[in-house]
Formats: structure tokens, sequence, C-alpha cells
């Protein structure tokens, strides 16, 4: 657990960058701290490994002051990714993961048979390891980035807009690799953007800062969206808030109905396509097990029937939606608002009907 | 000159190991010591001076025009200044070239440590590098390509400085002009011209192949960019 306590950051010239930040970012979790720029979110971050020390207030890990300890040592167990990576560019990938196990004095072996391992727990081929950053790209650069970060195996991890360099489809596979490796590291994890959109896919827990160093508001994504608190992270928020929503609400409780006669499928019973006279048309699928209500929605769009084909795991046709029975779960959503959800779904809305279309 | 060839091959071979402080062997290593030492004593001097540079920036504006200034002396005048310190020795060639060299590699460290990216810096702050070791481990290594182009420099600069010294009787290969030119005779000229080529093209062949080894991941860089 890192807690804030009363934190301000003054400079000598009288800019106030965090404004009396209270928050807690809860051990094991993600929590973003996401705002415009100048909000403050970066000089929070760096106040965590006193890269940046503040000038009021106490920053706790665990139930320790960050200022006991010395910043090196403070350093060295916390795990640090920056956003172009901050690679040494002279020296081999591998050298550059295991730099904090060397600087903890490890042996040259060990360190690098360390390495090696993390580089295989981010998806990187072993053959990289004796390449220079510049023969990397952006996306393979900054996935060794993580792998430094974590190689001394910190329990907290910080991240600077990590994934802010790269293109938007490597950003999105980047992060879905974050999501995939915190369910299994667990890591208590500071996340800086200022894109909202990454903030709601990866925080556990979004803190919303305002222009001044001040938090507006911090509340898990669902309930961000559905009850911003005020104008400011309305507007923030950006559109779509309604729909976004939906990414937060299990399918689950969607009333399936059996599969229609017009639904053509395989031996396997997997979906081909909707019967009409010209040949087959093009549909859409959800799991009910692990999809949104907005996957849901977004694959009954996709069919020209308007009917969602839910599917198992392996793909089979287990029932269908039809417009009615995703109305009726739109409506039991609306008239609850407040409902949190346990278990956020972290599925991006589009990819399963992505695959099943393929 | 008239009937002179340009070279005479005999008189080559002849003084080439005659014994004799004017032996073409012994001009040579005298030139090498006198050109390379500068060279040697000025990165030894221009490192720390260079990174107390970096570190406080109001040092390096008075540090870099009290270099220019020197830098704009002719050499002779610095020899002669020295000459009344050091008498006819060697030293009175060394000590002028070495601060010929530190107007060279001063700034290149200066410029090697500020080449190093903002977030290369940071991260390595990050990690938990402590100052010491982050200068000696991360800056200085990436600084290197910035500083060995200034060694490159200031060796050939100091290879050819060295002649000068001639006119104090100290200039290495520089006395064979003097020679050839005060007997009309062109075989010492050319000779030490050759030399003096051949020297510096070797010099800056090591150092460009030390580059090479020293940095792979510069040169690689460069070529991909």
């Amino acid at each position: 657990m890192i807690t804030f306590e009363g934190v301000t950051k003054r400079y000598p010239d009288g800019t106030v960058a965090v404004d009396d930040l209270s928050l807690k970012a809860p051990t094991g979790a993600i929590t973003v701290f996401v705002g415009p720029s100048g909000c403050g979110k970066t000089t929070s971050l760096r106040m965590i490994n006193r890269m940046i020390d503040a000038t009021s207030g106490r920053i706790l890990l665990d139930d320790q002051d960050v200022r006991a300890i010395d910043p090196p040592t403070l350093r060295r167990g916390i795990g640090y990714v920056i956003q172009q990576a901050g690679l040494f560019p002279h020296r081999k990938i591998v050298d550059n993961v295991a730099t904090v196990p060397y600087l903890l004095g490890w042996d040259k072996k060990k360190a690098r048979a360390r390495a090696m391992e993390l580089l295989e727990l981010v998806g990187l081929d072993s053959k990289l390891a004796g390449r220079y950053p510049f023969q990397l790209s952006g996306g393979q650069q900054q996935r060794v980035g993580v792998a430094r970060a974590l190689a001394a195996d910190p329990p907290v991890l910080l991240m600077d807009e990590p994934f802010s360099a790269v293109d938007p489809i490597v950003r999105a596979s980047l992060q879905d690799e974050l999501l995939h490796l915190q369910s299994e590291l667990h890591k208590t994890i500071v996340f800086v953007t200022h894109d909202i959109d990454e903030a709601i896919k990866l925080g556990d827990t979004v803190a919303v800062l305002r222009v001044g160093g001040r938090l507006a508001q911090m509340a898990d994504p669902a309930t961000l969206l559905s009850e911003p608190a005020d104008d400011f992270v309305r507007e923030f928020l950006g559109k779509d808030r309604g729909i976004r929503r939906l990414s937060f609400v299990p399918a689950t409780g969607v009333r399936l109905g059996s599969a229609p006669t017009d639904l053509e499928v395989d031996e396997d019973t997997r979906p081909l396509g909707w019967r009409s006279n010209g040949g087959l048309l093009p549909y859409g699928t959800f799991n009910p097990e692990r999809d949104s209500l907005r996957a849901a929605l977004d694959a009954a769009l996709l069919s020209p029937n308007g009917t969602a084909i839910a599917v198992d795991g392996d793909g089979r046709v287990i029932g269908v939606a039809t417009r009615d029975a995703l109305d009726e779960a739109l409506t039991r959503q609306g008239t609850s608002p407040g409902e949190r959800v346990s278990e956020p779904d972290r599925e991006v809305p589009a990819s399963d009907t992505r695959r099943a279309e393929s | 000159m008239n009937d002179e060839p340009l070279v005479r091959w005999d008189w080559i071979a002849r003084n080439w190991d005659n014994g004799g402080p004017s032996a073409i062997r012994t001009l040579l290593e005298s030139h090498v010591v006198m050109a390379l030492l500068p060279v040697v004593f000025g990165l030894l001097v221009a490192l720390p001076l260079g990174v107390a540079c970096a570190r406080w920036r109001w040092l390096y504006q008075p540090t870099a025009g009290l270099m220019n200034v020197v830098y704009s002396l002719p050499s002779l005048v610095l020899f002669s200044i020295f000459l009344s310190v050091t008498g006819l020795t060697q030293s009175t060639v060394i000590i002028p070239l070495t601060l010929f060299t530190l107007a060279i590699l001063i700034p290149a460290v200066v410029d090697g440590l500020r080449s190093v990216p903002e977030h290369v810096r940071q991260s390595a702050v990050a990690m938990g590098f402590r100052p010491l070791r982050r200068l000696l481990q991360v800056e200085l290594p990436v600084a290197v390509p910035v500083v060995l182009g200034g060694l490159r420099v200031a060796t050939v600069s100091s290879i050819s400085l060295v002649s000068v010294g001639a006119l104090i009787g100290q200039g290495g290969l520089g006395n064979l002009f003097i020679d050839g030119w005060q007997r009309q005779f062109p075989t010492p000229i050319v000779v030490g011209i050759v030399l003096i080529v051949l020297f510096a093209v070797l010099s800056d062949g090591l150092l460009v192949l030390a580059q090479r080894l020293l940095t792979p991941w510069s040169r690689a860089r460069r070529s991909a960019a």
C-alpha cells in the first residue's frame, strides 16, 4: 500500500505542482493517475521514489515514510518504467534488464539468468538478448523497459506514461500484456497517463487530477463513468460514457433463447452465418461468461437481424440474445446506476467478434 | 635546387639512424613523444574538468573562455613564453600542446555528457544508481563517441603543431624542414612531410578502430539512422 498524506510540492518560484494530495494506492492493484498536462501526475509519481521530494506531507510505503530511506536504496526496491523506455544505449538488452540485480550486487551469471527469464515473461525472443537497444522496435524497447523494472522482483512498480510513445496497435497489445502480467504478479502499480481510455482500461482505481495538482475524483472506472464528481471530470471523461460504462457490466445476466433455424453452424456447432436467399450474412458473437454487456450489444449490432450469438469458451453456440433480451439487460442496468461490478470485465469488446469472424 | 632531385634516397639511408641527435629515427621518436604525451595529459585533465563543467554549469563559460583565449594564441608565442621557464627541452613544447589539447577536449567531454539523453539519465537515477557509479557506468560510456571525436581532432592537431617547435630547436620531424630550407635541400623536407602525414593518418586510423571496438552500439546507430 502506498499512502499519500497531505502531500504538497511547491517549487521555489511559487508554482504548486501538487496540492495537498491524500490518497491510497492499494497493494496488488493498479492505481492510475490521470489528468491533463500540468496536473502534477508525474510529479506525484516521482515523489514516491524520491526522484522529487515533497515540500510537505508524507508518502508511506506500507508503513514506512519514504523520506526515511536513502534514495538509491529505496529506488532499487521500486520498479520504474519511463516513457521512451530509457534503455542504456551502450548495454546489450540482457544487461539492460539485469541493471538492478547488478546494482544489488548479484553475480553476473545469476543476474543474466534472471534477465533471460524476464525477457521470456514479457514475450521477447531470447535472440534479442545480445542486441543493443537501437536494434529493437519501440514496442520491443518498451517491453524491455518493463522487464528491467521487474528484474529484482520489486513489490511496487511505477509507470510514467510508458506506452504513450508507441503506435495505437502496439499500445493496445502492451496494455493487454500488462494486465496479463499483473494477473500473475499482483504488483502494487502506480501508472501515470494523460489518456483517459488507457486509465479506464488499466486501472483498478483511477485518480483524476486537475491542473494545479488537486485530486478531482478517485474511484473505480465504472463508478467514474457513471458518477463523475463534477464538470471537470465529466468533460475529461469525454463522450460515450454510457456505452463505455457497459464494458464493466458482465453479460452473464442476459436472457438467452435457443438458436433459430436460420443460423448456420458447422459440425462442432460453431456459427457460420445467418442464412438468407443470397448466401450467409455476417454475425457477431459474445461469451456471456467472460464478456461485457458492451460486447454483447456490439455483437447484436454486427448482425443484420440484430440478434447476438452467445458462444462458450470454445466458440460453440449456446444460444442467442435478441434485441428484447439485450434491452431488458440494459434496462436493469439503467435502474441500478450505483451498482458496483466486483470483477470488472476487461476484454476489449471488439476482440471476440473479430476472432469469430475470421 | 636546379639539378637537385626531389628525394635523394642515399641521404635518407645515411641519416635514418646515424647515431646523432639529427637522425631521422631520433627525430621521429621525439615527434611521437611530443605529440602524443600532450594528448594523454590533456585527456587526463579534461575528463575531470569536463565532468565538473557539465555538473556545475557556471564553471563552463569561464573555463571555455579561457581555453579559447589560449587556443587563439599562436603556438610560437606559447612556446616562447614557456622557453623562459622550461628552457630548450621537450617540456617547452609538451606543456603548450597540452593546453591546446585541453581547449579541444574539455568542450568535447562537456558536449559528450550533454549528449546523454535525459530519459537515459532519469532512468539511471530511477534504477538506483548513485552519482559516481552513474557517471562511470552510464554517462561517460554514452559520451564516448563525442569524446573520441574530439580526441581525433586533438591528436592530429598536436602531431602537426609539434613541427612549429623546430623554431626553438624542439620540433621533432619539424627540424627537418629547417634543415632543408637552410641548405636549399628538398629531401629532408619531403621526408618530414611524408612521415608526419603517415604518423597522423596512422594515429587517426587507430582511434577510429578504437571507436569501433569501444562503441559497437554507436556505429550501428549511425548507420541505422
